[in-house]
């Protein structure tokens, strides 16, 4: 007798495991392959999902073979048109014909080759790889203190618990699936019984079956409702809940001399950034905030797309932030902020209240600030003069960018881990 | 309504349910043991997704088996293909087991559903239950059991060692797995239960003689009798079992990695006769769906409509590309098992006078004895040897074609005349021998002197040398294993050095 069995319900996640232990393996060329990544268009929108391809090499499993170059070959194959014994054939060029290794490959054979494949990861794993080596900097009191909070959450169903957690609907599923086996075993046995007391003839046989009868029936219609192993019990786990959030101020310069290029680039540092903080924490929020020669917050859609014009004044728009940061968010939120700019500025008296204004009303109380320039210009500008001076790389750190391909870098330099901490 | 009216409609109703398989398995299977006398094992039919038959693929088909990277990049890489269209998954998946556990997939339309019950469930099932091959190496009751024990076996180690120790023992292994096979000796059965047990007994050996004098000692061979044996060479025969040879004799391995070496050994031999037969596998199976959904047609259990849907899969199975075709892959071993045992039958009904010169013994026989005699007892090479026809060689347009190192030109060696017919098959034959297409190397000796050096011949075979690179790489997996240097000698059939690989 054959079983049909559905297995269409089951969990499919079989290699789950051994793709894990594959992703391994292949963790340095993932790795590697990043800064391709971000240099290609495929970040952009990364807060959505989706999968990311990566391109590997080199995961042949040796075994001794023989090389196909060599040797005298003889291989038979099928639909001779037009060839009679001893005729000659020139070999391609190349040689590459010659390798019939005789392996015959069946209507739904899966052998594939596998000179090259791409390895398609899923938006979590991308980003575990994309921060491994990254970290927050600076981020010791309020991210440290969060995780002491606990809930209690409902998890399933459990064996072993107290009374009052007990479950009746699964714990009742139990008793039935259990009494209707139960009952079926004993009703074949007492069918059977029945059927040999009916054919006994010999008298004391006869009683002793009756009473096997009496005995069976009366265990199949005694079955005990509940037993100890029916019982379910609701099951609670204790689950994290992260307390602090933080906020992210992105400040972008928008004057005419910030060309589509050049805030291409910031948006891309804008976004790995947000990535990277929301894989921290889990309520991010974002301001965004641009000027030209007045500040303005705005929505993220007008940040990136619609084009202003006019001079740079650059502190306008950290007094807004700062005025925002005072009024919206409280103590228990960490701050981030991320400026972007060509490095223009006014005069050099903006300079300098901005650097003022950084040194005296943010840094104190923001977590981190990073300030990226979106030039190839070697000279210095006035801005980057007045930061350079206040840039400790610990809370706030200054560096330039040109090139999407040198974004990868430079975010990695602002946010390695640190030995020290 | 008769039975038979009812389940005809099933039948040619293009969607299935679950009443519709247990029909089908029913009339199928009566047919196959009533019609074509088979012996089978009993069928476990498992209806699965696309996922789920990806996730078989990866384990070559086994409901479980121990964790390692490998498995995870053929599921990668068969997943690729399959998301870009690029493989079809097959139809069905059956593993050699008792029950005989087969895979179908879910999309498969009612035609497919009962060409494949046939297809697998009888003709596969009915080839693991009575072909040599497998009755002799391996057990198909306890494999199931047998991959279990290997997978908790190989966690409690990863546990134990370390994911990348065992790792490590396990690439080594899997590198050398083709030579993990008795060929002459048959191996005896296995279970889970008696793995445990044999396990458990090995530990209290060590512990009753466990002599804490002997612990500060350096290590020698475990095979202390090796040690006091005589002068000559060790081994004294040429050992082909390579795992075998390393399970036993590695002089300063660990019993757990020794184990873990011995799990792959198994899981290769339970795969032996799987590559060994294939052509006679798949053919025998192809013969097997084609007569029992002819039968049911006989029987009036099918419509035309139905014959036609079938007619396309079986010969779209059947689809053998020629030499010149950029379709071409190598021979179809569908095409080539089905040809072959078609005309086993065709000679014992209707025999030509050529018939009746090559194949005197088939000459007014029971075609179904012949057909059952020749799957149980016989092996890719020997059944092509033995009943590869001149009529199936000319059907088919069989030549060989010979590739000479150094030469510019093929030479076509035999073609399908009354020259060629018995090189065709010499030569087809030796092409599904094992030793055309792996290596034949062996240990050959150890030096138990000085070095505990390990050296292994190379018999080359036509000249075939191995390929550097891997031969390189592979070299390094069996250091690893041996734990002291290791040497490669290729020799050709005067004896003479052609290359050496040495890993120090």
């Amino acid at each position: 007798m054959s079983h049909i069995i559905d297995r269409r319900k089951n969990d499919k996640g079989k290699s789950t495991g051994n793709r894990q232990k594959f992703l391994k393996r292949v963790e340095n060329q993932i790795k590697k392959a990043i800064p391709d990544i971000i240099s290609q268009e495929s970040i952009k929108d990364s807060s959505t999902g989706g999968s990311v391809k990566v391109p590997v090499r080199g995961l042949e499993e040796p075994t001794f073979h023989h090389d196909p170059k060599t040797g005298k070959k003889q291989t038979v194959r099928p639909g001779n048109d037009k060839y009679s014994e001893g005729d000659r054939v020139p070999k391609p060029k190349g040689g590459g014909a010659g390798s019939g290794s005789g392996r015959g490959k069946g209507s739904n054979s899966p052998e594939v080759t596998e000179d090259e494949f791409t390895v398609v990861l899923s938006r979590e794993e991308f980003l575990k790889y994309f921060f491994d080596d990254l970290a927050l900097p600076n981020m010791v009191k309020k991210l440290m203190d969060s995780t002491e909070n606990f809930e209690m959450r409902r998890a399933g169903y459990t064996r072993d618990s107290v009374p009052s957690r007990l479950n009746i609907k699964s714990s009742y599923q139990q008793s039935l699936g259990r009494r209707l086996a139960l009952k079926g075993v004993l009703d074949k046995k007492l069918a059977l019984l029945e059927e040999q007391l009916s054919l006994a003839t010999d008298p004391a046989e006869k009683a002793a079956l009756a009473e096997e009868v009496e005995k069976v029936r009366r265990q199949a219609n005694t079955l005990p409702f509940f037993e100890d192993i029916d019982l379910r019990y609701n099951n609670f786990e204790r689950v994290p809940i992260p307390v602090t959030s933080a906020v992210m101020f992105c400040i972008m310069d928008v004057s005419a001399s910030m060309g589509q290029h050049e805030k291409d680039i910031a948006k891309r540092f804008f976004t790995l950034l947000y990535i990277f903080l929301t894989r921290q924490y889990k309520n991010v929020d974002l301001v965004f905030i641009r000027h030209h020669t007045e500040a303005k917050e705005v929505s993220e859609d007008e940040f990136f797309n619609s084009r202003e014009s006019g001079g740079t004044v650059v502190a306008p728009s950290l007094k807004l932030m700062e005025q925002i940061m005072r009024s919206r968010y409280d103590d228990s939120w960490n701050v981030y902020c991320c400026q972007a700019s060509d490095g223009d500025v006014w005069s050099k008296q903006d300079a300098t209240e901005c650097k003022q204004l950084l040194l005296e009303n943010i840094l104190p109380v923001i977590q981190y600030m990073a300030y990226i320039e979106i030039s190839n210009n070697p000279r210095e500008s006035d801005l980057w003069q007045a930061y350079s001076r206040i840039s400790d790389d610990d809370s706030f750190s200054i560096r330039q960018v040109y090139e999407p391909f040198e974004i990868w870098p430079v975010f990695q330099g602002l946010f390695r881990k640190r030995s020290a901490v | 309504m008769t039975e038979k009216e009812k389940y005809r409609a099933m039948f040619c109703d293009p969607n299935w349910d679950y009443e519709t398989l247990q029909a089908a398995d029913e009339v199928i299977s009566r047919i196959g043991q009533e019609y074509l006398k088979l012996k089978t094992y009993p069928n476990q039919i498992e209806v699965v997704t696309s996922e789920q038959m990806l996730d078989a693929y990866a384990l070559t088909g086994l409901p479980t088996s121990y964790p390692h990277w490998k498995f995870g990049k053929d599921f990668v890489l068969n997943q690729n293909n399959y998301t870009k269209g690029r493989m079809g998954l097959s139809y069905e998946l059956v593993i050699n087991s008792n029950p005989c556990i087969s895979y179908n997939m879910e999309n498969n339309s009612t035609c497919m559903m009962l060409l494949v019950i046939a297809h697998a469930c009888q003709g596969h099932n009915a080839f693991f239950a009575n072909n040599y091959m497998f009755l002799d190496w391996t057990s198909a009751d306890s494999i199931v059991d047998y991959m279990a024990f290997a997978r908790e076996y190989i966690l409690k180690c990863e546990e134990e060692y370390g994911e990348e120790e065992v790792e490590r023992v396990l690439d080594a292994a899997h590198a050398l797995m083709n030579y993990g096979v008795d060929k002459y000796k048959k191996p005896s059965k296995l279970s889970a239960l008696e793995e445990n047990e044999r396990l458990k007994k090995l530990t209290a050996i060590r512990h009753e003689n466990y002599n804490e004098l002997w612990r500060t000692l350096p290590q020698g061979t475990d095979e202390p009798e090796l040690l006091t044996s005589d002068e000559g060479r060790f081994p004294k025969e040429p050992e082909e079992n390579i795992l075998y040879f390393i399970e036993k004799y590695a002089p300063a391995m660990p019993p757990w990695k020794r184990e873990i070496v011995r799990i792959v050994r198994k899981v290769s031999q339970y795969f032996y006769p799987q590559g060994a037969t294939k052509v006679m596998n798949e053919g025998f199976a192809t013969f097997v769906h084609y007569h029992i959904i002819n039968k049911m047609f006989e029987e009036g259990y099918l419509n035309d409509g139905f014959m036609l849907e079938f007619i396309k899969s079986h010969s779209s199975v059947l689809f053998q590309p020629e030499y010149n075709s950029k379709f071409y892959s190598g021979l179809n071993p569908y095409t080539l098992g089905f040809n072959i045992f078609m005309d086993i039958k065709r000679i014992c009904q209707e025999p030509t006078e050529e018939d009746k010169a090559w194949f005197p013994d088939l000459i007014g026989k029971d075609w179904l004895d012949q057909v059952l005699y020749v799957m149980e007892n016989f092996r890719d090479d020997s059944f092509i040897l033995q009943y590869l026809s001149p009529k199936v060689i000319r059907d088919m347009k069989l030549f060989t074609i010979i590739d000479n190192e150094g030469e510019t030109e093929f030479q076509i060696g035999a073609i399908h005349n009354e020259r060629g017919y018995r090189r065709v098959r010499e030569q087809l034959a030796s092409q599904y021998d094992r030793s055309s297409y792996i290596p034949n190397i062996q240990v050959t000796r150890v030096d138990r002197h000085q070095t505990s050096k390990l050296y292994l011949t190379h018999y080359m075979q036509k000249d075939r040398k191995l390929e550097t690179k891997s031969a390189r790489q592979t070299m390094a997996h069996l250091r690893y294993l041996w734990g002291f240097p290791v040497e490669l000698h290729s020799k050709n059939k005067l004896g003479i050095n052609e290359s050496s690989f040495e890993v120090k």
